[in-house]
């Protein structure tokens, strides 16, 4: 099994940056629902 | 929603059937062995990464002559996506290239073409975070967005125009050129299935850049009170 260390390597770090982006799309997605509801708070309380 | 979540799901498992088929199915290459597997991954990522290109290209004409955010939206997602695979084919290029070539890297029209390209990507997500004002950062990335889709043919025709250390295609590479057809096929199911992929991150990530447009209203109002 000659060189299954560098194809398990280029997979692994292939699906690593798919998933790693993915995330970073979640977390800024969840983040700006924080800022949302948040300004929908402040709109609210000065009513 | 839903739509989103199936396509996600049927990404997912394209993918690894994909990978089961690279490392099962398709045979093993006479020359390189086992590390010829990254073809599988590396090529149909660099397909689906042009392929992203050319949607970010489409959203900044439409961008320069309609002048909708919708298009900027979509500009900017699919550069994201695109950067996203370019980074991975030159991971994975290298990676290949060492036990093949003996070296890591060389600076060859299609190597130095891709490196290119990522950096011509970068530069438009950075130039992005340089403007406040939204129209004119808009339009100034679209305009620098269409320039530079321009590498993206270099980047396809330098194996065919120049001599490299890259290897010649396989893929509609005219006479002498070809794959067996079993390789040929889990290829084109890889390329279908990272094509997949990247329509589902471009979809989610065009509704986070539409979230944000909202909360930049939403944020413009509260100042205003």
């Amino acid at each position: 099994m000659k060189n299954l260390d560098s194809v398990f390597a280029a997979y692994l770090i292939g699906w690593g940056v798919f998933f790693a982006f993915y995330l970073s799309i979640a977390k800024r997605t969840s983040d700006l629902r924080a800022d949302v509801e948040r300004l929908k708070g402040s709109f609210s309380r000065s009513k | 929603m839903a739509k989103r979540i199936i396509l996600g799901a049927a990404s997912v498992l394209l993918v690894i059937a994909a990978a089961y088929a690279a490392f099962y199915v398709a045979p093993e290459e006479r020359t390189m062995g086992l590390i010829q597997r990254i073809f599988y991954f590396h090529a149909a990522t660099a397909w689906a990464g042009f392929t992203a290109f050319l949607v970010c290209f489409i959203g900044n004409l439409l961008y320069v002559w309609k002048r909708e955010p919708k298009y900027d939206w979509l500009g900017v997602s699919s550069a994201e996506v695109g950067l996203a695979c370019i980074t991975i084919v030159l991971i994975t290029g290298p990676i290949w290239a060492h036990p093949v070539w003996g070296i890591w890297w060389t600076w060859d029209a299609r190597l130095t073409s891709t490196f290119v390209l990522w950096l011509l990507y970068v530069s438009y997500l950075l130039l992005r975070t340089l403007i406040e004002e939204p129209e004119r950062r808009a339009l100034l990335s679209a305009v620098f967005g269409i320039f530079a889709f321009l590498d993206v043919p270099l980047v396809y025709g330098s194996i065919r125009w120049w001599r490299t250390q890259h290897p010649s295609p396989v893929i509609m590479g005219g006479q002498g050129s070809g794959l067996d057809p079993t390789m040929k096929k889990v290829f084109f199911f890889s390329v279908l299935a990272m094509h997949i992929l990247v329509a589902f991150l471009i979809v989610e990530r065009y509704a986070l850049e539409k979230l944000k447009s909202e909360v930049d209203i939403l944020r413009r109002e509260a100042e205003a009170q």
